[in-house]
């Protein structure tokens, strides 16, 4: 009975190996761009990067094209690095909150010619070093990164050992963080805590046990509102000072976050990707959806649901004529 | 090679300990003197990782332009990925009692009506759960995997079977592909194929086709010899007696290579929505970075449900006996279920209907935050007794020291252990990681694969022993170990994160948990190997039972029992790489890196091999000293 | 089947097999004729058919005798190159079979050789019906017809109504029953026996020794019956040859062997045999004494000495022996009462004190 169960997926098996032949035997055809050609027609792959803020714009922008404009939503979860690679191989076609990246824009923009931007998101984002203020209120100057050694010891873990501990979020975050301890000669150690939870739990012990921590975060975040938080002044940010990623001793800069879709996409993607390209709103609009999923307990479908509920006139303008 | 060490020990009338013990002094003492000096501190840029990513550039930028790419691996991505999509459009296509209903119906030929309903109970946990179309999308990207792994694994394993010299080629390559933790191919899978379900099934079938290959050769090999010279005696040609009397014959056997592959695809199979595969482990990781149990738990059941059916089945389908009077209906009843399922298929809606479904996050999020905040000082306790006792001593001691001083103890350690070859074999890894750069980082992940093999060891033989000594206590134990070793690993990164948060400790907690079963059973089986006889006459000799677990079982249990050292540090391994998702860092973060950052590939890539260079260390260390076992047997060596 | 009366069954001309990495180099050199330890000393290599040559009737029962070990069984199997001997020539009816290709080879084994074994080698998975009709089936013989020729022949060997069974169903001697009917449904030739019967029982191993008996007179095919067993030698071989460390020591009927051991070897094997059993008054007849009276009862040359006994002790004089029509000699009570008391050779009187 095995052998013939067996035998029928095998049947099944070359059959289906029969068809992906033909698809190659399309000559000269880049072989990953084929597979992309489904997913144009009724359905959007939207890659869900790992930080909630990111999740809200998706879901509120899925929830709109499912119930307004009848599209299948997929929001495959793939960090961002590799979510570019997809718009290669078909299984992304939206990234919708993009926090500079000019290498991957060069690469896959410029050179290959797989994606293009779609625009502001309308959010403003900044990356930085945070403390929670009852540290700054304590320690007066700690929130200069020169006295930042002077503090070093009060950050020590066990995971940090002699050094103070930098902790750190998801690996596929957009990160000088090396680059600045070493440059800037810090007394640091970057420990990664795997997640934007990670940082988040984090900063929540120390405000609440008045644990010292010094943590890498960002800005639009929904945490500001909950926890006072202070950031660690570094070296201020000018024009290039971070072009070479192995030089960076200054601040990170403050970025318009923006969309960015296959050209495939753009091309066949008709009004969702009409959708896309029109879709803008504040961080305020973000740090209330992404507070709804993380602490109301919310499902992604549910918070977009009451934000575009409550706020018809914002999405109304983005729907494509 | 042994006997050289061995000659050398009982000339000189040493006790058996003085040996490492030896080293363990001459160690420190090189330490004490030398410490700080020649080591290896890690760099991200150093030059052979900036080399590996400029050849992953390059590869990228001629990925449309090369005939390698276009002609062989993206038509090989293709296939596998039509395969995929053939298999998931079919499973989609059944629609959720469809699916269910052949489920029945294959456990039902497999296993009668115990396992039917198994696969109907089983399947249908996974709309209760919430997550039947992860598991759909899972159970496609499992059955792509295996079916690329039998399709390939079965004809090489029989040609294996029946060819010593394939033997021989094949070996060192099956061992290699089965000490490799499954982590360190993710990054070149992604350099060929891509991201993607074409090449989480790839990832997964070079994870699973090893038992595929080595059970089905072992099968064949196991046939009847006398069969096969009647058979050969009659006239019948090498083909013949293949398809009449091998395959027949190693049936029951190959159907467990099946089984296992199975097993092995499903523990892999979560590891690949790394590189971004659809399925449940799109929902583990999801958790596992929001650090939210509720999301991961349903997914993590799912798949223990899926492993432990799809196991029983095949297992069923095993044991069937070889000409079992198979009842006339059972085909009907099959064929009943399944189209039974189909037609409710058109009557039931599409979805599983949400009603049905269990909500499980809020209240297993709430049991977690009450865990966490009732247990803090006591987890918390542990975690960092453990990291500032033993954890971060013996890691400053490894990276501190120079490194020809750590080359050098484990060259002897490894002499003295099994021999000057595998010695040698166990320096050249380590000095080739030292080439890749990786130096400080593989001693922090060899530290916590230290840690965590003593800590296995220690449970492993107290739980172990408990099992042999009291026949109630193992009846106890045995469906916990059973249950235990169909989980795929992931799972265990589940407690580990809830109790402990994302630190090194978690890694090895996660680690210890998933490779102590094996050993705790390999154990028991060990001591209860040993024979009977002997017992009874140290029992008549007036032995007590310390006296006779002391002198005469874990003695003669000592093979069964460095057995499960080696195994319990091969899973280790896995696992503490695998830990880099719960804060592990080193080796294991560098790979998770090299495919978040384009940056950091190379170093992604050296740390994948490097794991795996560990990896064949820590199996040279350990796998001589079975052979070197008891004294008679060293002189009849 | 096409092979004449006079011809020979089976010929063997100076077959070797060693077995080992340099068994090309042992043979070319004066090393093959090494004492075994000697040899695998020098050479890593194990000689385990050396220098045999036999020839075998038509209809022959030929048995080969020898302790384990001996290379009786790698010899039987080197007949149809199971095992490939390394040197020698085997014609079986006139084909030479080294030189046989494998198809040729295969045809041979399909419908002229085939074999019965020690531990029977029945497939599990497949009933009785269909382990029969196993040679049939490879040699591509439609459904029907290799079923109703495995019916035939499980009657022939007494399994009617076993037909449908599965082999661990059915008792050792059962099996090997099953393994006889398999060899025989092909319609051989030659049938080879490699110690058919030396994992059964004692009392099932004496039927199965009668049956093969009966087989034999009833389809008359040509045997060649390896054993350990001596007296399973004497019951069925016409010719026995013995063989020790991989050579012929001696060959011959079994009345050659016991009555006439070539050297201390055969005569320990044999020395427990009831020679009565074996030998016949051919073995002891004498010519007659001048003046003994010649009208005593007549009996033929083959028969047994103990059956001579009952006719003796109801005459007193001698009885005459004729071998053929012709008078061979004759043997008186004291000639049978000395055969008996073990005191009638030199041989004899070695053997007691060795």
């Amino acid at each position: 009975m095995k052998i013939r169960l067996l035998a029928g997926l095998l049947v099944l098996g070359l059959a289906a190996g029969c068809g992906g032949a033909k698809v190659e035997d399309t000559p000269g055809s880049a072989a990953p761009q084929a597979s992309s050609g489904a997913s144009a027609g009724g359905t959007v792959k939207i890659a869900i990067n790992p930080w909630v803020g990111y999740e809200a714009s998706a879901n509120v922008v899925a929830y709109l094209l499912k119930n307004e404009l009848g599209y299948t939503v997929e929001l495959p979860e793939i960090k961002e690095q590799l979510a570019w690679e997809g718009f290669e191989t078909g299984d992304v076609d939206v990234i919708i909150e993009n926090w500079g990246h000019p290498d991957l824009k060069q690469k896959f923009i410029d050179e290959k010619k797989v994606a293009q931007v779609a625009g502001s998101t309308g959010n403003k984002g900044v990356i930085g070093w945070y403390i929670p203020k009852w540290m700054a209120d304590k320690h007066p100057g700690i929130t200069d990164y020169k006295n930042l050694n002077k503090y070093a010891h009060l950050f020590k873990t066990s995971e940090s050992g002699d050094k103070g501990q930098l902790l750190f979020g998801d690996p596929s975050y957009v990160s000088n963080e090396d680059a600045l301890i070493k440059n800037l000669k810090l007394d640091l150690k970057v420990v990664t805590g795997g997640s934007e939870a990670a940082l988040i739990k984090g900063a929540q012990q120390a405000q609440e046990q008045q644990k010292p921590l010094l943590f890498y975060f960002w800005d639009p975040h929904w945490l500001f509102s909950k926890t006072e938080l202070v950031r660690v002044n570094l070296p201020p940010y000018t024009e290039g000072c971070d072009a070479d990623p192995k030089k960076v001793a200054c601040d990170y800069a403050e970025m318009d976050l923006d969309k960015i879709v296959s050209t495939k996409f753009a091309q066949t993607g008709g009004k969702a990707y009409e959708l896309v390209k029109n879709f803008s709103w504040t961080n305020e609009d973000q740090n209330a959806v992404a507070d709804d999923m993380t602490n109301n307990g919310m499902t992604g479908e549910q918070a977009a649901k009451k934000w575009v509920e409550a706020n018809t006139a914002t999405w109304q303008a983005w729907i494509p004529k | 090679m042994s006997a050289t060490a061995v000659g050398t020990r009982s000339g000189l009338r040493v006790p058996g300990w003085a040996a490492p013990a030896g080293i363990a002094v001459l160690f420190v003492a090189g330490y004490l003197v030398f410490r700080g000096a020649g080591t290896l501190p890690h760099d991200d840029d150093a030059p052979q990782f900036l080399a590996i990513t400029d050849l992953r550039e390059w590869v990228d930028d001629n990925k449309n332009a090369s005939p390698v790419f276009l002609y062989f691996i993206n038509y090989i991505r293709l296939f596998v990925g039509a395969i995929f999509v053939a298999l998931q459009s079919a499973l989609h296509g059944l629609g959720w009692p469809g699916l269910i209903g052949l489920m029945a119906g294959l456990g039902w030929l497999a296993g009668g009506w115990r396992i039917g309903l198994l696969g109907a109970a089983g399947f249908a946990s996974f709309g209760v759960l919430g997550v039947w179309e992860s598991s759909v999308d899972t159970l496609a990207l499992v059955g792509t995997a295996v079916l690329l792994s039998l399709v390939i694994g079965l004809p090489l394993g029989v040609w294996a079977g029946r060819s010593p010299r394939l033997r021989r080629a094949l070996n060192p390559v099956l061992d290699i592909m089965q000490i490799m933790p499954t982590f360190a191919y993710l990054a070149p899978m992604v350099l060929f194929f891509q991201i993607g379900a074409p090449a989480g099934a790839i990832a997964t079938m070079i994870y699973a086709i090893p038992p595929a290959i080595r059970i089905t050769a072992l099968a064949i090999e196991q046939v009847s010899p006398v069969a096969v010279e009647a058979s050969a005696s009659l006239g019948a040609t090498s083909w013949q007696t293949l398809r009449k009397v091998h395959l027949p014959l190693a049936r029951s056997t190959m159907t467990l290579a099946v089984n296992q592959t199975i097993m092995m695809a499903l523990s892999m199979v979560v590891i690949a929505n790394l590189i971004s595969a659809p399925g449940l482990g799109s929902d583990i990781i999801r958790g596992l970075s929001r650090q939210n149990v509720g999301i991961m738990l349903p997914a993590g059941l799912a798949i223990v449900v899926m492993a432990v059916v799809l196991d029983r089945t095949t297992m069923a389908a095993a044991h069937r006996r070889a000409h079992e009077r198979t009842a006339r209906w059972r085909w009907p009843v099959a064929a009943g279920l399944v189209a039974g399922g189909v037609a409710l298929t058109y009557a039931l809606p599409p979805a599983f209907p949400g009603q049905w479904v269990l909500p499980m996050g809020g209240p297993v999020n709430d049991a977690v935050r009450w865990a966490e905040v009732n247990w803090y000082d006591a987890t918390e306790a542990i975690k960092n007794v453990t990291s500032e006792a033993l954890l971060n001593p013996l890691q400053g001691l490894l990276t501190s020291a120079p490194w020809w001083l750590v080359a050098a103890a484990v060259l002897l350690l490894a002499w003295w252990s099994s021999g000057i070859r595998p010695a040698l074999t166990a320096l050249g890894c380590l000095l080739a990681i030292a080439l890749l750069g990786l130096w400080e980082h593989s001693m922090v992940t060899l530290t916590m694969v230290v840690v965590a093999v003593l800590a296995v060891l220690v449970i492993g033989l107290v739980l172990g022993v408990a099992a042999a000594r009291s026949a109630r206590y193992s009846a106890v134990q045995r469906p916990l170990l059973d249950a235990a070793q169909t989980m795929p690993s992931f799972v265990y990164l589940l407690p580990a994160l809830a109790l402990f948060g994302p630190t090194k400790f978690t890694a090895i907690f996660a680690s210890v948990i998933y490779a102590a079963p094996p050993v705790i059973r390999l154990v028991e089986q060990g001591i209860r190997a040993v024979p009977h006889p002997v017992v009874e006459a140290a029992l008549s000799a007036g032995s007590t039972p310390g006296q006779l677990l002391r002198k005469v079982q874990l003695p003669m249990a000592r093979q069964a029992i460095l057995l499960a050292a080696n195994q319990g540090i091969v899973l280790t391994l896995a696992m503490v790489v695998l830990g880099a998702l719960v804060g592990g860092g080193a080796l294991g973060y560098d790979v998770v890196s090299g495919f978040s950052q384009r940056t950091d590939f190379g170093m992604g890539f050296a740390a994948g091999v490097a794991i795996v260079l560990l990896g064949i260390m820590l199996d040279r260390i350990t796998q001589g000293a079975d052979r070197r076992s008891s004294p008679h047997q060293r002189n009849s060596v | 089947m096409g092979v004449s009366p006079d011809s020979t069954a089976i010929e063997v001309e100076g077959l070797w097999k060693i077995f080992g990495p340099t068994a090309e180099k042992v043979l070319r050199c004066d090393d093959r004729f090494l004492e075994p330890a000697a040899l695998r000393e020098k050479t890593g290599c194990t000689a385990a058919v050396r220098d045999v040559s036999f020839t075998v009737r038509p209809g022959e029962v030929f048995v080969v005798m020898g302790l384990s070990g001996s290379g009786k069984s790698t010899l039987v199997r080197c007949l149809t190159r199971l095992i490939e001997p390394s040197a020698g020539v085997i014609r079986i009816g006139g084909e030479d079979v080294g030189q046989a290709s494998p198809a040729r080879l295969r045809d041979l084994r399909r419908h002229r050789v085939s074999m019965v074994f020690q531990h029977f080698g029945l497939l599990p998975h497949r009933r009785v019906i269909d382990n029969v009709g196993y040679g049939l089936e490879i040699q591509g013989v439609g459904r029907a017809a290799r079923h109703a020729r495995a019916g035939e022949i499980l009657s022939l060997v007494g399994l009617d109504g076993h037909a449908d069974a599965y082999p661990d169903q059915l008792s050792g001697g059962m099996q090997q029953r099953v393994g006889l009917a398999r060899a025989l449904a092909v319609d051989p030739e030659v049938m080879l026996f490699d110690e058919p019967f030396s994992a059964l029982d004692p009392l099932i191993r004496r039927d199965m020794q009668a049956e093969v008996i009966r087989l034999h007179r009833e389809v008359g095919k040509t045997m060649v019956f390896i054993t350990h067993d001596l007296s399973e030698a004497l019951k069925l071989g016409e010719r026995i040859a013995i063989m020790r460390a991989g050579s012929i020591v001696q060959l011959g009927t079994p009345e050659e062997l016991v009555g006439a051991p070539a050297d201390d070897y055969v005569a320990d094997f044999v020395r427990d045999v009831p020679r009565s059993h074996v030998l016949t008054l051919r073995w002891i007849c004498r010519p007659p004494e001048p003046g003994e009276p010649l009208d005593g009862p007549e009996l033929p040359a083959s028969t047994v000495i103990k059956d001579a006994v009952a006719v003796a002790s109801a005459t007193s004089r001698p009885i005459r022996v004729v071998d053929e029509g012709e008078p061979a000699g004759v043997v008186d009570r004291v000639d049978l009462l000395t055969f008996l008391s073990g005191q009638d050779t030199d041989q004899q009187a070695v053997q007691a004190t060795t």
